[in-house]
């Protein structure tokens, strides 16, 4: 482990150490507060009772549980479909988001055609576009085509995404054109070196933007708003704030503490992807 | 690993090797796979062109008409900017929006880089620690606002006002007061945002190399100058983009104020974007689709400057 600011010279003085141990300790117990607390707060609420909530929202069940405030919100408030709506939304995005950046970055960094700079001038082009100039032609577009209320109005625009083909055409630009001339020299046609030399070699940038599109697809709020008017095919982010209007609070509650469970799950399982894709994100996206 | 510096791969994309020049026909074209790349295109040129292309066009367009969903469009010039310029509603969410990004950029710029630096000094767990910054943002944004909206209450038994009756202080009245609701939406976006910077910080700071350190040690320097002499420098270039990028993100916030306040009260928390949705979606008569594309448009122009100033702070970044 290489050393950082701290030189094992001062970290072996006494008074050094103890500032450092303190600091450190005060850090560890504002994170949690910070960082963990409000999530553990819903977790808790999730299960109290409204009164409880009311009267004393920082006491640790001081009536008991109530488990059937999670029951509740999945069953007579549906959450459970519009936790489907959202999963549905998430994977269409993601394979739609998915299929056009990895054949982009094929043809426009391994087959390069004339024209190829011209077309990655106007993909990069668009990151300079914030979203909100497309927000009103988008939506009269999806009007016109008879897309509201289907989920295609959401998954079709996800995939015109300039920072995933950037990213990805950037990896496959760096991938070892050996191995590609081989698999040519083999007798591969362009599609079958596409699909069996180059996608699989490039599982960590397909992690990246699958992280990428899940996250940000579970995160919209003002397209799907837009677009998805009847509740029957809304994703879970608009439909919470409606239904805050006329659901009890300890259900309403366990409805949000739902919500969270998948996103914070993947965060725990894909720990390192997480935290990559987010130094990444400071590196690239406009 | 090679996705750690996107920005700079780009330029060194080889030129395509010379071909052999002969005759070109549409034959020899497909022979050569011209066709099939143009197959592997099509998703990019179909997406792009209906959902990114076309609109931005259309927009561009639509701020020199008159249009609803049902009547006939006509071109109306520079009304729709003039309209938009003479509201006085928009110097007020421009006064807003910069109160929001100077007001996040005192809480939200200083956070994150004192706890990066801290945690990146943290010998044992720093894994935990990042993992307990990052937590906020996997929180979906519409339930941390939804939350905190609780939080707000601004009833004595409000979850804030709860804490701060422990001090002897409160009930304060947090989201329903003009002067403290947009404080109160800064709080929540930064708690929302702060741990995305931790996180670019800390593979900016594991960038430092341990020898300047080392350098400045043997000039005598203690941690404070250490800090101040060479993490700070070596920071600089990430610290400008994530300036730029916090700003750029200010100038387009929507979420907060439209779940908390829906801009009050008073219109104390109506922001440029909250504007224009007001223009293009809240009226159930149809929107006024040339006031919303022409602000949005002013909007991206002065974005588009702030991009420019991004992409090449990124540049000189990943070049150092």
């Amino acid at each position: 482990m290489s050393r950082g600011l701290i030189s094992p010279s001062e970290r072996a003085t006494p008074a050094i150490r103890r500032t450092v141990r303190a600091v450190q300790t005060l850090l560890l117990g504002g994170l949690l507060l910070a960082g963990l607390g409000p999530v553990l707060w819903l977790a808790k609420a999730a299960i109290t009772p409204t009164q409880d909530t009311l009267r004393t929202p920082l006491a640790i069940f001081p009536t008991g549980v109530d488990l059937t405030n999670l029951v509740t919100a999945w069953t007579r408030v549906e959450i459970g479909r519009y936790f489907l709506n959202t999963v549905v939304i998430a994977a269409g995005s993601w394979l739609v988001q998915l299929v056009v950046a990895t054949t982009a970055g094929y043809a426009l960094a391994i087959l390069r055609p004339r024209y190829g700079k011209l077309v990655t001038a106007v993909v990069l082009g668009t990151l300079f576009v914030p979203s909100i100039v497309l927000l009103v032609p988008l939506y009269l577009t999806v009007v016109r085509t008879g897309m509201i209320n289907t989920f295609w109005a959401v998954w079709l625009p996800a995939g015109a995404s300039a920072f995933n083909v950037v990213l990805v055409q950037r990896f496959f630009a760096n991938l070892p054109r050996e191995v590609l001339e081989a698999a040519r020299v083999d007798g591969a046609g362009p599609a079958r070196v596409f699909w069996s030399v180059v996608l699989p070699l490039s599982r960590p940038i397909l992690g990246v933007v699958s992280v990428f599109a899940v996250v940000a697809s579970w995160k919209d709020f003002l397209w799907p708003l837009l677009v998805l008017p009847d509740p029957a095919v809304q994703p879970l982010s608009v439909r919470l704030p409606a239904l805050q209007r006329y659901v009890e609070l300890d259900v309403f509650l366990a409805a949000l503490a739902i919500s969270s469970v998948i996103p914070v799950a993947l965060f725990l399982v894909f720990q390192r992807l997480f935290l990559q894709s987010g130094a990444l994100e400071g590196a690239v996206k406009g | 690993m090679a996705v750690q510096s996107p920005v700079r791969a780009v330029a060194v994309v080889p030129p395509p090797p010379a071909r052999p020049r002969r005759r070109r026909t549409p034959v020899t074209w497909v022979r050569r796979g011209g066709l099939t790349t143009l197959l592997f295109l099509v998703p990019l040129l179909v997406v792009f062109g209906v959902f990114s292309w076309a609109p931005i066009v259309q927009s561009v367009v639509m701020s020199f008409q008159r249009t609803n969903l049902v009547g006939p469009v006509t071109f109306v010039g520079l009304d729709n900017f003039a309209q938009v310029l003479d509201d006085p509603l928009l110097w007020t969410a421009v006064g807003n929006t910069l109160w929001f990004a100077v007001l996040a950029l005192v809480f939200g710029y200083p956070i994150p880089l004192v706890a990066a630096v801290l945690i990146s000094e943290v010998r044992a767990r720093r894994g935990l620690f990042s993992a307990l910054a990052y937590l906020p943002v996997v929180v979906p944004p519409v339930v941390a606002v939804l939350l905190w909206k609780f939080f707000y209450d601004a009833s004595p038994s409000g979850v804030f006002n709860t804490v701060l009756g422990w001090a002897g202080l409160g009930p304060w009245q947090w989201l329903q007061d003009a002067g403290s609701a947009m404080p109160a939406l800064v709080l929540e976006a930064t708690w929302a945002a702060a741990g995305g910077t931790v996180i670019i910080y800390l593979a900016a700071l594991a960038g430092v190399p341990a020898d300047q350190y080392e350098a400045a040690e043997i000039d005598g320097a203690g941690i404070w100058r250490k800090i101040w002499h060479v993490t700070l420098p070596r920071l600089r270039g990430v610290l400008l983009v994530t300036f730029i990028l916090q700003i750029i993100g200010t100038a387009q916030v929507f979420l907060e104020p439209f779940l908390f306040t829906g801009g009050g009260p008073a219109n104390s928390t109506m922001t440029i974007l909250l504007l224009i949705y007001d223009y293009a979606f809240a009226s159930s008569l149809g929107g006024d689709y040339g006031a919303a594309t022409a602000l949005s448009i002013m909007l991206a122009a002065v974005l588009a400057v702030l991009s420019a100033l991004y992409l090449k702070a990124t540049k000189s970044w990943s070049a150092s």
